[in-house]
């Protein structure tokens, strides 16, 4: 590769062709600050709009200063990025901005994880010269974020997420000026535009402006009612990430601790996401054997592929954009909705207590949890299965009010029934882990033999779009993957035109899964945290005694029980759902 | 207009209109046709421009002058709008500006009519490039 | 009135004295001849040789050689190029664009398809705001004759070459007329610009390779062709060749538009074509470059007009727009006026930009209200350095010329609001003070019962007073003394 001779600092740097200069410095050792520059590497995901113009540096007979996260290296560039004029500019720069940013750090979501905050701290701003109108825009809640544009920056990041990465569209630049922001359209409020709450805005932005939507208040008041029993389910990426919160190293597994902490914090019952995991594998792997049978049959109506239907904000995805391909993913719930439906129903039985005395709590990676769990479809008598559903930041943030020392915590283990578990629902947590996880079954299932092997790697990856073929004994069963939505769509555009080759397809909203999803810590841009993540996800699994759905005694013994068989009649009231076509009640509200 | 298919076509269709525009100007054709140009462009039309054409067609009319009026750009005197060019056979075309309706009929009947002189005529104050 | 003949009209030749909706006329006055001459070489880099060594730079205020640009777009290998003229004029008080497609639609379509051909493009493209309806009746009738005369449209001339023109509306965003943010625009985009490389000659409208010229270069081409390089470069200066339009405005007897040779002076301009100052008013300074431009003072009346020479000078030749002040023009409101149209009309994408003009805005705005200080000054200056130094495009970067040439020029000027609270001008109305002059005043009340604030106080037949604490500097006592008491300080 071309290599490219220049000197920054007074020091040389050689840098291949096309290195910015950001990027160039970095590699010797000169941190230039940034503030909407924003890159997850390897998960393809660019924002480098040059905006923000904190990262100028001084490039030797340039008339003006440069942007150091855009501008490429020349062959014998001479770059000073901290000359009094840089130094100057830069914290003008910074000072306009903070003008123009309320100065409420005290009581502000994003304080301790912001990035504006740590530029300000950085750059020792005591004052800020320049007075003048504020911006004011209405602050607006959805069940899952929160949008306070006072405080945007207009780094444009939550638009690259929303627009290029998840194709949505609710999020874009309107206005102009100095008025110009970050809205929807016709500045409605997101449940009235295709949002699907994916919160990738929120993970990524550098400020408080998008933040989720915080219930840690009602956990609290739900624990302290004696009359209540609160139930709590982990899911499985919670576990991979939560350490990141109390200082412990990315990849981390903390899954011993997590539970004792929940124990700590009083709830009655501490089960795992994970059980109700495994129980969607025998319910949406049944359904797969079941069309995959038909359709070799012959059966002309049956469709295929199947989709998975795990992830809320994929769900959201396709009743808006693609409501006529409505009738394909799988009709199981997610498995928080399974959990939650089981607790208040069998286990409130087993523990004779009525539904309505039980509240259901969920830990959750993700923000679109808490819109799913206020759909109205998983309510009985207006009883949600899943009261409230946190995030893995509310926990952490839970965990640290209450005054527990989480890092030296005795690891407890889940309660039972709802709280055994396998390695194939630990994979739920990242891309590829559902499908992976109903192979393992569907494999044993229709083959009646064990699995020759457990892991099958070809379907791991944080690559967008996969794709494997996994020989069932002699049957070539076609898997598609795609994690983020761009990535779904090209697979859903295909299965539209009738160009889908495929069986099955896994589809999860967040870059890399759960693992990275919008509630999840924030990794302020390093890839390598997601990585650490995934990495532990399938540490976890390997740690499992069992690590095929089928083999969970818990699941075995429900459906003995209680549901009979998968997608039994039982199964279908209590675990299966169906979809709406919401590209049709989208309408524009004037307030 | 018929398709220019080639160069020699283009060079043909240019000679042709070129020299009847000649023949036009040297009063061959009709040696009492006045021709009149009104600036018609957004701004000569929002200061009346438009009002004024007709006028002077009318009036023209009227007094039986052999006139060929026609609208053309900005003649570039935003001071002085409306302005009008008149070409009268033989002579150089003059300007005016400032022409309202009222100066319209003015110019009609004094200067197309008769060969009076009217104020507000815009000295030509520059050079153009001939192709 | 003096006229020597200073103007020559290349870019303005046609306007107004043809039909621009007839394509007859233009092809009596040598239309079309250039993309005739140019097919018939059939060698695009030669003419693009042509354009280099004429020395013709773009017109729309960056100054770019045009012949470079295309020479860059033409070696950028695609399956598709495009030809992009950009008719989004927005100076305030500009309008040589829309005279132009107003006068002579025709040249534009002409040097779009000899651009085509130079870099081979075959879609031509213009970008036109929405607020110029004849303009583009104009451009379309002017299309559809000369498809129909075979000008446009496939194989012209039998020559094998083909080319189209379309328009494109903008919403009229002055940042549209940046070749980024216009790209974005045409796209169906938000109108921001974004970070150069890539280029359009690179990667512009679709991602490919796009030529974008202003309305006023492409008027210049066929006559390049026409008279050749070697005639285009005799006139002007050293590095800027041929003439320039300007729209000639402000306290000054002939307002127009007007097109003269690089080189010439403010002085010829303002008094030999323009007439001179209104009213015999004392000139003050003369504005150019539109809002991204500067004043320039007298001394500078004497200074050829070209590219550099007006950056030199603090200014820029933007896309000609030549604002005329007197000494009755106050040039701290005049530097607000600026800004508030950047203010208006940056896209804000970059934090500079979007805020920082504001809050030069906002520190003018203090100044002229007599709420200024020293500090205020220095942050005037420093907030006007780091603009100019950080923004994104063209617009930041120069948005704060206005304010950094009127304090370079008026220093005194702006001490003059700050430390004495006045205005030398009298334009600023909150440094204004109505005082009755006791020994004129024949206390007739007339102007008590005039004032809307009741700020006037004094008995019958006694000299009257103005509380200035009240005091909303409307005017309307002086419109009422009928003894010429009452006067401003």
């Amino acid at each position: 590769m071309d290599k490219i001779k220049l000197t920054i600092d007074h020091k040389e740097v050689s840098a291949p062709k096309g290195t910015t200069i950001l990027r160039a410095a970095q590699s010797i050792g000169i941190d230039i600050p940034t503030l909407c520059h924003f890159e997850l590497n390897g998960l393809n995901i660019h924002n480098k709009p040059g905006g923000c113009r904190i990262c100028v540096v001084e490039v030797e007979g340039r008339r003006n200063l440069a942007p150091a996260c855009v501008t490429e290296c020349t062959e014998g560039m001479v770059v000073k990025t901290n000359s009094i004029r840089v130094l100057n500019s830069r914290r003008t720069v910074l000072e306009l901005i903070l003008s123009d940013h309320p100065a409420d750090c005290l009581v502000c979501a994003k304080s301790g994880h912001c990035e504006l905050q740590n530029l300000a701290i950085r750059f020792g701003v005591r004052e800020i010269p320049f007075q003048g109108e504020q911006s004011s825009y209405k602050m607006e809640t959805s069940p899952s974020i929160v949008r306070d544009m006072n405080k945007c920056v207009m780094c444009r990041r939550c638009e690259t997420m929303c627009n290029d990465f998840q194709t949505v569209g609710a999020l874009n630049a309107i206005e102009r000026g100095f008025p110009a922001v970050v809205s929807t359209a016709f500045n409605q409020k997101l449940s009235y535009s295709p949002c699907t709450f994916c919160g990738q805005c929120v993970a990524v932005c550098p400020v408080g402006a998008l933040v989720e939507m915080d219930h840690t208040a009602r956990i609290i008041r739900a624990i302290a009612d004696e009359k209540k029993t609160v139930v709590v389910q982990v899911a499985p990426a919670v576990r991979v990430a939560l350490g990141e919160e109390f200082g412990m190293k990315p990849g981390t597994i903390v899954t011993g601790k997590l539970t004792a902490a929940l124990k700590a914090l009083g709830f009655n019952y501490v089960f795992d996401t994970d059980w109700s995991a495994d129980l969607t594998i025998m319910e949406e792997g049944t359904e797969l054997i079941d069309r995959l049978t038909r359709h070799l049959k012959g059966d002309k109506d049956v469709k295929l592929p199947l989709l998975t239907s795990c992830c809320p904000a994929w769900v959201n995805f396709f009743e808006y954009h693609f409501p006529e391909l409505k009738d394909i993913p799988s009709t199981a719930k997610s498995p928080q909705q399974m959990f939650g439906a089981i607790a208040k129903s069998y286990f409130a039985d087993k523990i004779g207590i009525k539904r309505e005395d039980m509240i259901v709590v969920s830990v959750m990676p993700c923000l679109a949890k808490k819109y799913e769990c206020a759909r109205e479809e998983f309510k009985v008598n207006g009883n949600p299965d899943v009261d409230y559903s946190i995030s893995t930041r509310e926990l952490a943030a839970l965990i640290k009010q209450a005054n527990i020392d989480f890092n030296s915590l005795q690891d407890a283990p889940f309660d039972s029934p709802l709280g055994e578990s396998t390695g194939a629902a630990v994979i739920f947590g990242t891309t590829g882990g559902v499908i992976e996880a109903a192979v393992r079954t569907a494999y044993e299932v229709i083959t009646k033999k064990p699995l020759p092997r457990i892991d099958f790697t070809e379907l791991r990856g944080l690559e967008g779009v996969r794709s494997a073929t996994i020989d069932v004994d002699g049957l070539k069963l076609n898997i598609g993957i795609a994690h983020g939505l761009s990535n779904a769509r090209r697979l859903l555009n295909d299965i539209k035109e009738g160009k889908s080759q495929f069986h099955a397809i896994e589809v999860m909203a967040c870059p890399g899964g759960c693992i990275d999803g919008g509630g999840q810590p924030l990794h302020h841009g390093n890839s390598e945290i997601i990585k650490a993540r995934w990495e532990a996800i399938y540490e976890a699994d390997r740690n499992m005694p069992l690590r095929k759905s089928h083999e969970n005694p818990s699941i075995q013994t429900i459906y003995k029980e209680f549901l009979g068989e998968p997608c039994s009649h039982k199964s279908h009231e209590l675990l299966h759902t169906h979809y709406f076509d919401k590209a049709k009640v989208i309408e524009v509200k004037l307030d | 207009m018929e398709k220019i298919k080639s160069l020699a076509d283009l060079k043909k269709k240019r000679e042709e209109l070129q020299s009847s525009l000649q023949l036009r100007e040297q009063g061959e054709n009709n040696e009492n046709l006045i021709r009149v140009k009104v600036a018609m462009a957004t701004c000569g039309i929002a200061s009346g421009a438009k009002q004024v054409m007709e006028i002077i067609m009318n009036e023209a009319k009227k007094r039986n002058i052999p006139v060929e009026v026609t609208q053309t750009g900005c003649m570039s005197y935003c001071y002085a709008e409306p302005t009008v060019e008149v070409t009268k056979p033989g002579q150089e075309p003059v300007v005016f500006g400032y022409v309202t309706p009222l100066k319209a009929e003015e110019l009609v009947e004094k200067y197309l009519a008769g060969n009076e002189m009217l104020p507000g005529v815009i000295p030509i104050n520059y050079e153009k490039v001939e192709l | 009135m003096e006229n020597n003949k200073k103007q020559l009209r290349i870019a303005l030749r046609n306007c107004g004295f043809i039909n621009p909706e007839n394509i007859e006329d233009y092809i009596a006055h040598s239309g079309y001849a250039a993309l005739a001459s140019v097919l018939e070489t059939n060698d695009p880099q030669a003419t693009i040789d042509v354009i280099k060594k004429s020395g013709l730079r773009g017109r729309g205020g960056g100054g770019f050689p045009t012949g470079l640009k295309w020479e860059i777009a033409s070696k950028n290998h695609a399956d598709q190029k495009y030809v992009v003229c950009n008719a989004d004029e927005g100076d305030p008080g500009a309008f040589m664009d829309r005279s132009i497609l107003e006068g002579d639609p025709h040249s534009i379509l002409e040097a779009m398809a000899i651009n085509g051909f130079c870099i081979g493009a075959s879609k031509g493209l213009i970008y036109i705001r929405a607020e110029y309806p004849l303009a583009i009746e104009r451009l379309l009738i002017a299309i559809k004759q000369a498809e129909e005369a075979g000008l446009l449209g496939r194989n012209i001339f039998g020559l094998g070459f083909n080319f189209d023109i379309e328009l494109r509306y903008g919403a009229g965003a002055f940042v549209c007329g940046e070749e980024t943010a216009l790209i974005h625009s045409m796209e169906g985009d938000r109108g921001e610009p974004t970070f150069k490389p890539p280029f359009p000659a690179q990667s512009g409208y679709l991602g490919k390779p796009t030529n974008v010229n202003n309305v006023e270069t492409f008027a210049n081409i066929p006559v390049i062709i026409l008279k050749g390089w070697e005639w285009f470069a005799s006139i002007g200066t050293e590095k800027s060749k041929g003439t320039k339009v300007f729209a000639l405005a402000g306290k000054i007897d002939n307002v127009g538009l007007i097109e003269v040779p690089m080189g010439i002076t403010l002085r010829e301009v303002i008094y030999e074509i323009g007439g001179g100052i209104k009213d015999d008013r004392k000139f003050k300074a003369v504005q150019t470059g539109g809002p991204s431009g500067g004043c320039l003072t007298e001394k500078f009346l004497d200074t050829p007009i070209d590219y550099d020479n007006l950056i030199d000078a603090g200014s820029m030749m933007g896309s000609g727009g030549m604002i005329v002040m007197d000494e009755d023009d106050c040039m701290v409101s005049v530097a607000k006026f600026y800004l508030d149209f950047t203010v208006e009309e940056s896209c804000g994408k970059c934090s500079p930009c979007r805020i920082g003009n504001k809050r030069l805005y906002e520190i003018l705005d203090k100044i002229t209200e007599g709420k200024g200080t020293m500090e205020d000054l220095d942050h005037l200056k420093n907030l006007s350095k780091v603009i100019k130094d950080t923004a994104l495009c063209g617009l930041g970067q120069t948005s704060p010329n206005p304010v950094l040439s009127t304090i370079e020029n008026f220093w005194g000027e702006y001490v003059y609001h700050v430390v004495d609270k006045k205005c030398p001008a009298g334009q600023c109305k909150a440094l204004k003070s109505y005082i009755i002059n006791p020994d004129l005043c024949i206390g007739c009340t007339a102007c008590a019962r005039a004032c809307p604030v009741g700020a006037i106080k004094g008995e019958k037949k006694m000299p009257h007073e103005i509380n200035q604490a009240n005091c909303i500097k409307c005017g309307a006592c002086v419109e009422k003394c009928k003894f010429n008491a009452i006067s401003i300080k």
